[in-house]
């Protein structure tokens, strides 16, 4: 084991797959000598020539067309899109032929095709350059939804993801790139669909993605502190979602807080609500409580921001009311980020 | 230029014979009770006809919501076409994706799009993943001329020519967008005249006329074999029917104008070129049609007589699941 950040850790699986099969391949804009805007491509175009590390004009319709058309003839194309803000240029071909292609054919092909986005604010990027639209993707069937909050699981997850006969939406956090943790020296993979318990507890569970996951954890120490066991858990794909590994927890707690950088209407957070809803409501000692980012676009202005997107306060708060407690100030620190540039 | 043989003029002149008789023959059993929508390229088969005796069996074709013509052109059967139409299981699709969703993966028929333009990018990349796989093959992709304003023509054209891609992009201009008549959404007098800021060839040709047809497309396939690029062929011609079948046509268009493009009728002018080359007499022409109807008859009982799908098939082939899995 050593540490590496999430952006070596991506960079780790591109490079190892890119040597394991000869058909998987990036293209997207500026990756090639420029390596990506957050340089996660950096240093493969040397190893592996610009056949296969692709500059494309910018036109992200035809980068995720171009790559489906090259899945459906054995390749296994991984395309980059700059920001998940420019995805909705693509998106014409993502929701309605990306995901459809398999099931129009009555499943006479594959589509082993991974679609990698950033995503997500704490950048003062704006609202062109912040948004985060994992539950865009998670409602149309046909597609993958993948969303890591480590280094082990970026790696891991991204592997499995360029393997999948599958499209996948792989969903990066920005101002998660440069966090370190420990990876394996040796290959290993990460399903998609097996959620993660990053902390056991018992009075609570906080479902998080992104990285909405470390502030929960960060939160969830300054809970035992007073005498609240959070469990928290991250999902790491929501499509497919392991279901099991939350209705099980929420059946052991009782209560449930989700929290996603995604805006709260529409957001993931009211599936997973609905399902536990479904599935565990007598387990339930309190409703379930969600937080997404305030139904805004993202402002320029880093306090604004921060007041718009779901914090360490906000969670704690949120996690005091489903407990019954007396509301107090929060007073344990700040999840640390580190972005990659 | 070299001429094109009698065998090659006997497949495009049957090819046309099937595709018309094919979308009769589907409309005929729309009008019965076939669910959904049924667009009719009737009128315009000279285009797809002439491409596609130029394909080879491994070459890729993308087809559009006007699909028919293309998929017959690269040889998909027909009773597992009117299958499809007839929304049964034995049908190209298992009977989910219909008459605007045809696809014949086992003739490199990928398929065709029920939103206009999609397929132009998807085309890049299959001939991007020929290119890179080497494997000796082209990609014909078909559209209208109404796609010819989307982003996606735009983008995938674009990324087509500056890597010298294996596709030819095959523009049939019926005259308009759905009721939309082309002068009205473009300024362009020649529509061929796009490739220029794309910088590879494009070529106008009459659409109606399949000889015509045939020299283009030759050559824009051959170059595209040779790794010499991506063309634009422009094809002009006309639908006879309206937009689907639900579309008189006449809403938009003058009764006078139809009667026009039918003195142009592509099977007829084709069919009289063969008489006066002697290259075929009329039995040998009339038993085209007569074999083409008996092929049709047994699509028809085909379809008609194969079985619904189950229920469960709704939620198959949504992902692929690896076997054991």
């Amino acid at each position: 084991m050593r540490e590496i950040t999430i952006r070596e850790a991506l960079q780790e699986a591109l490079r190892e797959e890119m040597r394991r099969d000869a058909t998987v391949f990036i293209m997207g804009e500026d990756v090639a000598e420029f390596g990506g805007v957050y340089k996660i491509t950096l240093g493969l175009v040397s190893e592996f020539g610009p056949e296969r590390v692709r500059n494309t004009p910018l036109a992200e319709c035809a980068i995720v067309g171009a790559a489906l058309g090259a899945a459906l003839v054995g390749m296994r194309p991984i395309a980059e899109i700059m920001y998940s803000d420019f995805s909705p240029i693509a998106m014409e071909q993502i929701f309605n032929q990306v995901a459809k292609i398999r099931y129009m054919t009555g499943g006479m092909v594959k589509v082993p095709l991974v679609i990698r986005m950033p995503a997500g604010g704490g950048m003062s990027a704006g609202p062109h350059h912040s948004q985060t639209w994992e539950a865009l993707y998670a409602h149309i069937p046909g597609l993958k939804v993948v969303m890591p909050s480590t280094p082990y699981d970026a790696k891991g997850l991204l592997k499995s993801s360029i393997r999948d006969d599958n499209p996948v939406i792989f969903i990066e956090t920005k101002k998660l790139y440069g966090q370190k943790g420990m990876v394996p020296e040796e290959e290993y993979l990460v399903p998609l669909g097996k959620a993660k318990v990053r902390r056991e507890g018992s009075d609570v569970t906080i479902v998080a993605v992104g990285r909405m996951i470390n502030r929960a954890l960060v939160v969830a120490e300054t809970l035992e502190k007073e005498e609240i066991s959070a469990e928290v858990i991250d999902p790491r794909t929501l499509i497919p979602l392991d279901e099991d590994a939350i209705v099980n927890s929420v059946r052991k707690t009782g209560r449930m807080l989700i929290v996603h950088e995604a805006c709260k209407t529409g957001g993931f957070g009211a599936e997973i609500a609905a399902r536990i809803a479904d599935k565990a409501f007598d387990s339930l000692d309190a409703p379930i409580k969600r937080l997404g980012t305030l139904d805004c676009p993202i402002p320029f202005n880093p306090r604004l921001e921060d007041y718009v997107i779901p914090n360490e306060h906000d969670i704690w708060a949120a996690a005091l009311e489903l407990m019954g407690r007396e509301f107090k100030e929060y007073s344990g620190e700040r999840a640390v980020e580190a972005a990659a540039r | 230029m070299q001429e094109i043989g009698s065998a090659k003029l006997i497949e495009i002149y049957t090819t046309m014979v099937r595709i018309r008789a094919f979308e009769e023959r589907a409309l005929l059993e729309y009008r019965k009770g076939l669910p959904g929508f049924i667009h009719s390229s009737i009128g315009q088969e000279a285009v797809p006809a002439a491409v596609c005796a130029f394909l080879r069996a491994d070459d890729y074709v993308l087809s559009t919501h006007r699909g028919h013509g293309h998929i017959i052109g690269k040889g998909a059967r027909f009773d597992r076409m009117m299958a499809e139409l007839f929304a049964k299981e034995t049908g190209y699709c298992k009977g989910k994706g219909g008459s605007m969703h045809i696809a014949a993966i086992d003739r490199n028929i990928l398929g065709a799009t029920g939103v206009v333009g999609d397929g132009i990018p998807i085309a890049t990349g299959v001939a991007l993943g020929c290119k890179m796989r080497k494997l000796d093959r082209v990609v014909a992709c078909f559209f209208g001329d109404g796609a010819t304003s989307t982003g996606a023509f735009h983008e995938g054209v674009g990324l087509a020519a500056i890597w010298d891609l294996p596709v030819v992009f095959v523009c049939e201009n019926n005259q308009y967008a759905l009721s939309t008549p082309i002068k009205t959404y473009t300024k362009l007098k020649d529509l061929s005249d796009r490739a220029k800021s794309y910088g590879i060839p494009g070529v106008t040709v009459d659409g109606n006329d399949a000889m015509a047809v045939a020299e283009v497309a030759r050559k824009a396939i051959e170059n595209a074999r040779q790794s010499r690029g991506p063309t634009l062929i422009i094809g002009n011609t006309y639908r006879y029917y309206g937009h689907s079948a639900g579309d008189p046509g006449t809403a938009y268009r003058t009764k006078e104008e139809v009667e026009k493009w039918k003195k142009l009728d592509p099977i007829r002018r084709l069919r009289g070129e063969l008489l006066q080359k002697k290259i075929l007499t009329e039995p040998e022409l009339e038993a085209i049609v007569t074999n083409t109807e008996k092929e049709l008859d047994e699509a028809v009982k085909f379809a008609a007589d194969s079985p619904q799908p189950n229920i469960e098939e709704a939620l198959k082939d949504i992902y692929y699941i690896a076997e054991g899995k």
